[in-house]
């Protein structure tokens, strides 16, 4: 058996392992075939083990023969080849997909691990799980991706998952108001993401990878577009990954994302979905290096999204939204290092910030108790930086950026009111038209109508600061 | 012309037609019930064996052996090809799903009678190739409904008035193009009315409010058979694709798109679920339409992939509604219901459905979405991207549906809301086929594929009708080199 054949066989392995687990779970609450929490526990392991062993020992094979570029070809899903269309599903093992892929594997096991004991006896741990294995596949499709066609597949079913998580805890509007949201934001991100892919195609005539690039390795290769072509190229999958990531202006659905249950925000929105927009700029960075200008827009995206997360993070007055600005931050940083073309310290930065935010978003729930623990302990509250600033004494510029942070840089709020309202209004206005128009073609009278709403308005979504008085919370700077 | 082994197309006609008889003759309800599910199995076995048939054959076209038909009028009018092959089990699994799917408690209000002898028409008119036969059959397949409206005492103006113009229009167009063997103007004329007349069967805006008028006063598998099986498609292939210049086509593709985008955007703001299921089918049928008028191999095959996918998911989400609708009577959008644990499996099958029908990967609608899209952008690119952006709003919409309709708030409902045995079976089987398709597609892609060329290469729009049209060699030599993927 040659080295190839090895690598043909952990790379099926890598893959395999991920899908198995979704068609697992998908079989057995397909069928309603009862699954005990311990043996989809088991499961999860074996599959994130597996896939994981797999991953490492391609890592050290990489190393030892010196390979920096292993393709695994699964062969065409579809394909017309009269005329020349092919789908093809093919993994590339390189220097960015490998730590991606494991650092996806290590944290969706440290995630599936802690998730077991944290739901226990949940009504929904099935549900989780199965979520779960969608998007532990969807990462791992993406992170491999050969084809441009194969990441896209692996980014809708990582968005699929997010939206439904964040609609966990489905008993209650404001989750699932928010997994709307996230969805939402998802599919224009995830068009923009189609209409970048067919672009490509139709400018270089090629879906995968080697070809959209050119000659070489990552991080080298340059791709073969004119300038033009790669500025609108670039806007396009520019705007996917700030859909993803969060970036200005999509930045609104981060902290919503928090509404799921702990283990998913820290594993999506802490550490892999919230990079996956990063990873999608690195992939496609010879794109980028193209166009001067689509670097100077990814860098100053990139520095909006920092300075704007990291003001909102200052003032938010509970864990997970600070923690999810912060995370915001660190993102926007990695994208000012891949728009000026430092790849591995983004890859480098990535690894290190998505390992970083995990801990920290599965420790805030306890931290918080043992906050509370120690403050009953010591019969007092612990003593807090800023308690007794005087918002009298600020200056109006102060009072005015905190006014900003606290309202989140009035990104939602602009979204709803120069997008979704006006378009909720003009459908709602065509659809009162054409109750009209079959009225009159029936003879009737205008029918009543039920209160016409939209969930695209979250009008009573989570507790945000933004809904309180900004004066009395002023008073707390 | 080639022959099958057994009559499968007259049994699949006669079978339904001979049902529809002695079910409304059966004044038990339950017994007629059964009875119609039976008929539906056996018309499905038979549409399955033609197709299974004709697959073995390797022609483009095939008739009856012992054709009963043929022997009496000497014509062939009973055919099928590759077109038609597989949309025949589809328009009988959509009937038999929807029997099998319909509750006890509605078996009052669905006309079994009808819905076998609609079965028979539709199955006829699939058949059938010759285009006066066509549009008898088209116009005989508009009475069901109406006669169902009539006898819930529901206003049918609005219904009677589009479908008196379809109708007119149709044979209007088919009487101009019979007379118009030489002259240009006029065979134009008559193309642009039988596209006009598939538009309006197809509820193209502005020219769909029948549609909705249909789904909000007939009772919901009538409406649902009625439409999913896409015979404003089909009459737009047999009808117009064969004589219409490449222009008119356009501006049907054209016209389609615009239909696809303005009803997902309706679909968004809708507050009654059964309105919201016609939009959101408008816009996925507008989408075969455009698929359908690109005139490019890989376009047409995308849509003939999108024609049977959106037939079984929006077939399926429309059965999940119909059975929720069953449990909770009218169904507003307005507000949260939270039915998800009461009722898992419905929540699982109208999820799997809904994304389907946008394309999602690994379901059936994903490789017919991939084609359309990349059939558009070799025609021009915006279309491509219009195209994306309807998907994207249908799958807003979806979710939308599906969070309101399943989440949101806790349900306390004491009476048992889960799917029954017979809901769960239909069900099961086209999640079956759902991800059956989407997961090993190439059978029905090679297929489609072959149905698409056939098609163009049997498209003869004569040169000299119009200046504009293009000769069947140059469309069917439309074979991109670039495209590899």
């Amino acid at each position: 058996m040659d080295v190839n054949s090895i690598f043909t066989i952990l790379g099926v392995i890598v893959v395999v392992s991920p899908a198995s687990l979704l068609l697992t779970f998908g079989t057995t609450s397909l069928l309603s075939i009862p699954m005990s929490e311990r043996a989809m526990a088991r499961c999860t392991q074996t599959s994130v083990l597996a896939g994981l062993s797999a991953a490492v020992s391609i890592l050290f094979l990489m190393l030892a023969f010196n390979s920096r570029h292993v393709v695994v070809e699964f062969g065409n899903w579809f394909l017309i080849p009269e005329q020349h269309f092919h789908f093809h599903l093919k993994f590339l093992f390189d220097r960015l997909s490998v730590p991606f892929a494991i650092l996806t594997f290590i944290l969706c096991g440290t995630i599936g691990a802690f998730t077991s004991r944290y739901l226990h006896r949940d009504a929904g741990y099935r549900r989780f799980f199965m979520y779960y294995s969608v998007f532990l596949l969807g990462m791992i499709l993406s992170s491999l991706a050969g084809t441009i066609e194969t990441l896209f597949i692996g980014w809708e079913l990582v968005g699929l998952s997010s939206a439904l998580l964040v609609a966990y805890f489905h008993e209650r509007p404001a989750p699932v108001r928010n997994g709307q949201r996230v969805w939402t934001v998802y599919r224009i991100a995830d068009a923009a993401f189609l209409i970048a892919a067919l672009t490509l195609h139709h400018l270089t005539g090629a879906g995968d990878f080697d070809g959209l690039m050119g000659a070489g390795s990552w991080p080298e290769g340059l791709a073969s577009i004119s300038q033009g072509h790669a500025l609108f190229v670039g806007m396009l999958l520019l705007i996917a990954a700030a859909g993803k990531s969060a970036l200005v202006p999509f930045s609104g659905w981060l902290p919503r994302a928090m509404e799921g249950p702990t283990p998913s925000s820290a594993v999506f929105y802490g550490s892999l979905s919230v990079h996956l927009g990063a990873f999608l700029l690195l992939r496609v960075s010879p794109v980028l290096e193209v166009s001067t200008t689509l670097c100077i827009v990814v860098v100053l995206l990139g520095l909006v999204s920092a300075i704007t997360g990291a003001m909102i993070a200052r003032v938010q007055t509970d864990v997970k939204s600070a923690l999810a600005f912060a995370s915001l931050t660190q993102v926007g940083i990695i994208v000012v290092e891949i728009g000026c073309g430092l790849r591995y310290i983004a890859l480098i930065h990535i690894i290190g910030h998505a390992c970083m935010r995990t801990l920290q978003l599965l420790r805030a729930p306890t931290l918080l108790h043992d906050y509370h623990t120690l403050e009953n302990a010591i019969g007092k509250h612990l003593p807090q930086a800023n308690r007794n600033s005087d918002h009298r004494s600020m200056s109006p510029l102060r009072i005015w950026l905190y006014r900003f942070a606290l309202e989140r840089a009035y990104l939602d709020a602009s979204l709803d009111r120069f997008t979704v309202r006006p378009f909720v209004r003009v459908f709602q206005w065509c659809n009162a038209a054409e109750k009209r128009w079959t009225c009159f073609l029936s003879n009737i009278g205008q029918r009543s109508e039920p209160p016409a709403t939209s969930v695209l308005l979250p009008t009573a979504a989570i507790a945000e600061p933004s809904l309180r008085d900004p004066a009395s919370e002023a008073s707390h700077v | 012309m080639s022959e099958l082994h057994l009559p499968w197309l007259e049994f699949s006609i006669l079978l339904p037609l001979i049902g529809a008889l002695i079910v409304s003759l059966t004044s038990d309800r339950d017994a007629a019930r059964r009875r119609c599910l039976l008929i539906c199995c056996l018309t499905l076995a038979c549409a399955v064996g033609e197709w299974l048939d004709f697959g073995t054959l390797h022609v483009f076209e095939a008739h009856d052996h012992w054709d009963m038909i043929e022997a009496v009028f000497h014509r062939d009018l009973f055919v099928v090809d590759e077109l038609s092959t597989p949309l025949l089990p589809l328009a009988a699994l959509l009937y038999l799903l929807t029997v099998l799917a319909t509750v006890r408690t509605k078996v009052d209000r669905f006309t079994f009678g009808w819905a076998l002898l609609s079965e028979s028409l539709l199955l006829a008119t699939l058949a059938c190739k010759e285009p006066w036969v066509i549009i008898g059959l088209l116009i005989l397949g508009t009475l069901p409904p109406f006669f169902e409206l009539r006898a819930r005492r529901k206003c049918t103006r609005v219904y009677v008035f589009h479908m008196s113009i379809f109708a007119l229009v149709l044979i209007l167009g088919q009487a101009l193009h019979d007379v118009s063997s030489t002259g240009s103007i006029i065979s134009i004329m008559a193309a642009v009315l039988l596209a006009l007349a598939a538009l309006i069967r197809s509820g193209v805006a502005p020219l769909h409010c029948w549609m909705t008028d249909l789904f909000e006063k007939a009772t919901f598998g009538t409406a649902l058979l009625y439409v999913t099986p896409l015979a404003g498609a089909y009459a737009a292939m047999r009808l117009v694709l064969p004589i219409a210049p490449d222009w008119i086509l356009r501006v049907v593709a054209l016209v389609s798109l615009a239909t696809a985008v303005y009803s997902a955007c309706m679909a968004l703001v809708q507050t009654e679920a059964r309105r919201f299921f016609c939009y959101l089918f408008l816009s996925h049928s507008s989408l075969v339409l455009v698929g359908l008028e690109l005139v490019t191999p890989i376009g047409l095959t995308g849509a003939l992939c999108v024609w049977l996918s959106v037939g079984m998911s929006l077939a399926g989400l429309g059965l999940t509604l119909r059975a929720i609708e069953a449990r909770t009577g009218q169904l507003l959008l307005t507000r949260f219901h939270g039915l998800h644990d009461h009722a898992p499996f419905l929540a699982g099958f109208f999820l799997l459905t809904g994304l389907a029908s946008i394309g999602f990967p690994g379901t059936i609608g994903f490789v017919g979405a991939e084609l359309v899209l990349e059939g558009a952008v070799e025609v021009f690119p915006a279309i491509g991207f219009v195209v994306v952006l309807a998907a994207a709003l249908n799958g807003i919409a979806i979710m939308q549906a599906y969070f309101r309709i399943f989440t949101g708030t806790h349900n306390s409902s004491t009476v048992e809301l889960g799917a029954r045995p017979r809901e769960r079976l239909a069900f099961l089987l086209l999640t079956l086929l759902i991800l059956g398709g989407g997961l090993i597609p190439q059978p029905g892609v090679q297929s489609r594929y072959h149905a698409a060329m056939a098609l163009l290469a049997h498209r003869t729009p004569n040169s000299d009708r119009s200046s504009n049209i293009v000769p069947p060699q140059a469309a069917t030599s439309v074979a991109p080199s670039s495209n590899i993927h």
